[in-house]
């Protein structure tokens, strides 16, 4: 998958075919190595609009029919501080 | 938002110029928010000029770091922190290592407006992050404990207008923090610190200032080596300019892991580093522009005078049942004046997260600092706060007040008082988290008379090797690493960042998220059965070494 930040903001974002949500649930996973690059350049060729900054790539894998990130921080950054479980996007809040 | 119970403590105040100075910085950055929001900067040119203000990209979000210089606050600042958390973020700050406030849930666009909020109680953002000399710490008992030669404060400050936007360091190699004390006993960490100065009295009974320089964590730790024993009182300045120049122009700058000053002292020896500073600091006396006038020095003093003490006070400790004198045990040092105490407040009741104060606490701590404190507190690097001059009359109703606030915890240099550095819940570039391992450890040993049949214990953790937790200093440290994206902990013993530091010993491997409370517990287990009379857990460390110690680690993962 895709991530970045909302320059304006911060919000944690996921990349979703040419545009971005705020869930991980949402986003896109691309199938290979491929189309996880293309959809990379996709996005730094965007950076001079100005909208979000520093995408990367991350890995997930499929458990319990739920798409998870491979990396604790990956979980983290999805779901917000394991030890304020009333702040970010586990709480439902989005920084906007 | 004046509010009518607010005393106003004796700190340093801005001048006109440092007011001009601040609000000139605010529409600076103000300027290169709108660039950027625009487009006219990207993102490679605005990061520098963010990190200049404080401003990190954290794991959700901006983040921004407030200097507290030398860790003290005014009772006013204290709300305005509140409000700024309350209005821009989650309702909540963390108080950091550095003595800084860091807030996690910042938005870009409302940065300006934070700074303006900042700037009108003489707060800013400037040099808490980028290669630069950062928030200068002191000791948190300055001014208030009996122990010190003279108030650390006055110096720290001159230290800190120096250093701010000084031409020729705003671009160092690394990062460069300097901390000042004013006792044999320390607790700044000063021997971890890129530079430190401590002042000393010399033979004929002159108060000047030794001068320490190459200590640090991170990856490679080293405790500072003593640049000159005894610098005088006008030469300070030049001194601390002569060992910034020297390591400004000779560290390296082609290896980030070789940039502190502490590689440059440890690579060419610290007899040479002392030679080259002592060249340098002739070459600044000699040319004479930068003399520290004794007038400039009694100008900055007069900030820090002490508030008028009572006398008459009983200086005995009041009555006021079982629970009370557990904290007073703890958490109440002496003072300089009789009928007069210094209070710790621990933020770390077992189970809470270490530094962290909601807008409401923050609020009702600064309520305690006009009512009982004159106004002020400290921010310490252990992460707690200090009431520094409190009535011992008084000192039943501030811990009253406190245990509403759940800040009561009466283990001020116990186990359970754990720094922890924020590691992977919020930081880019931790490994693992820390929070919640300081967490689990405060909970497993939060019976309260096996706290104090441990005694003094400290416990750092960090979540990456950058030792923002200060696992190194740690008589028992913690550090997080990652494992093929798991969290595993190594453990550290031996460890001191006081008055006898040292630098922890690496026990062997790291021990899962489950396993790691565990392991620390039969750690303590041993100090318990093996101790001497009167030895705290670095002690009987230092007598046995670390195989009983390990034996008993990983005895239990082993079976």
């Amino acid at each position: 998958m895709l991530t970045a930040n909302r320059l304006r903001d911060g919000d944690v974002l996921y990349r979703k075919g040419d545009g971005w949500v705020p869930l991980l649930a949402d986003g896109e996973v691309y199938a290979d190595q491929a189309s996880a690059d293309a959809a990379l350049a996709a996005a730094n060729a965007e950076l001079a609009n100005n909208t979000f900054v520093a995408p990367y790539l991350f890995e997930v894998r499929e458990a319990c029919g739920k798409i998870v990130p491979v990396k604790e921080r990956e979980i983290i950054r999805a779901a917000g501080p394991t030890v304020h479980p009333h702040t970010g996007k586990q709480a439902g809040q989005i920084n906007a | 938002m004046l509010n009518p119970k607010q005393v106003e403590p004796n700190m340093y105040r801005y001048d006109e110029f440092d007011a001009r100075f601040v609000s000139e910085r605010v529409e600076q950055f103000a300027g290169q928010v709108e660039r950027r929001l625009s487009g006219e900067l990207t993102e490679d040119q605005f990061k520098p000029l963010r990190l200049m203000n404080g401003l990190y990209l954290q794991l959700h979000a901006y983040m921004l770091r407030i200097a507290v210089p030398y860790g003290t606050l005014s009772s006013r600042q204290m709300r305005r922190l509140a409000h700024i958390a309350r209005t821009y973020d989650k309702d909540f700050g963390h108080f950091t290592t550095r003595t800084n406030l860091q807030l996690n849930w910042i938005k870009l666009v409302d940065v300006p407006a934070i700074l303006r909020e900042l700037a009108e109680v003489e707060m800013h953002c400037i040099q808490t992050s980028g290669n630069c000399v950062r928030n200068v710490t002191a000791d948190q008992f300055a001014g208030a404990t009996d122990e010190e030669i003279e108030d650390p404060r006055p110096l720290a400050e001159i230290i800190r207008q120096w250093s701010s936007l000084h031409p020729e360091f705003v671009f160092l190699a690394r990062k460069f923090k300097i901390a000042v004390g004013a006792t044999e006993k320390d607790r700044a960490a000063l021997q971890y610190h890129d530079m430190a100065v401590q002042i000393v009295k010399n033979a004929e009974g002159r108060i000047g200032y030794k001068v320490m320089a190459g200590g640090g964590m991170g990856r490679t730790p080293y405790i500072a080596h003593v640049m000159r024993e005894f610098v005088e009182r006008e030469d300070i300045l030049a001194y601390l300019e002569a060992v910034l120049r020297v390591y400004n122009q000779d560290s390296r700058r082609d290896n980030i892991h070789k940039q502190r000053i502490k590689i440059l002292i440890n690579t060419i020896g610290p007899e040479e580093m002392r030679g080259r500073v002592a060249r340098e600091f002739e070459e600044i006396k000699r040319t004479g522009t930068l003399q520290l006038p004794q007038e400039e020095l009694d100008r900055i003093t007069a900030y820090f005078a002490l508030p008028r003490f009572e006398t008459g006070l009983s200086d005995d400790m009041p009555e006021a049942g079982k629970d009370f004198a557990d904290w007073a045990r703890t958490n109440v040092h002496k003072h300089r004046a009789p009928g007069y105490a210094i209070a710790t407040i621990t933020l770390k009741t077992p189970g809470q997260v270490p530094g962290d104060a909601t807008s409401a606490q923050m609020d009702t701590i600064a309520d305690l600092m006009d009512e009982f404190s004159v106004g002020e507190v400290r921010v310490t690097h252990e992460q707690n706060l200090v009431l520094p001059h409190v009535r011992k009359k008084d000192l039943p109703a501030i811990f009253a007040k406190l245990k509403e606030l759940d800040f009561a915890s009466p283990n001020a240099g116990l186990i359970t008082d754990i720094i922890a550095c924020p590691g992977l819940d919020y930081c880019d570039l931790a490994n693992a988290r820390s929070i919640p391992i300081a967490q689990s450890i405060a909970k497993k040993f939060e019976n309260l008379a096996r706290q104090q049949d441990i005694g003094e214990l400290k416990i750092k953790i960090s979540g990456c090797i950058n030792a923002c937790g200060h696992h190194h200093a740690g008589h028992i440290g913690i550090l997080g690493v990652d494992k093929k994206g798991v969290e595993f902990y190594q453990l550290q013993l031996g460890g001191s960042g006081a008055e006898d530091a040292s630098i922890g010993d690496i026990m062997g491997p790291g021990f899962t998220e489950h396993e790691i409370a565990g392991a620390v517990e039969r750690v303590v287990d041993v100090y318990l059965k093996t101790r001497k009379d009167g030895e705290r857990f670095l002690d009987t460390y230092r007598r046995l070494g670390m195989a009983p110690f390990k034996d008993a680690a990983y005895e239990k993962v082993a079976a």
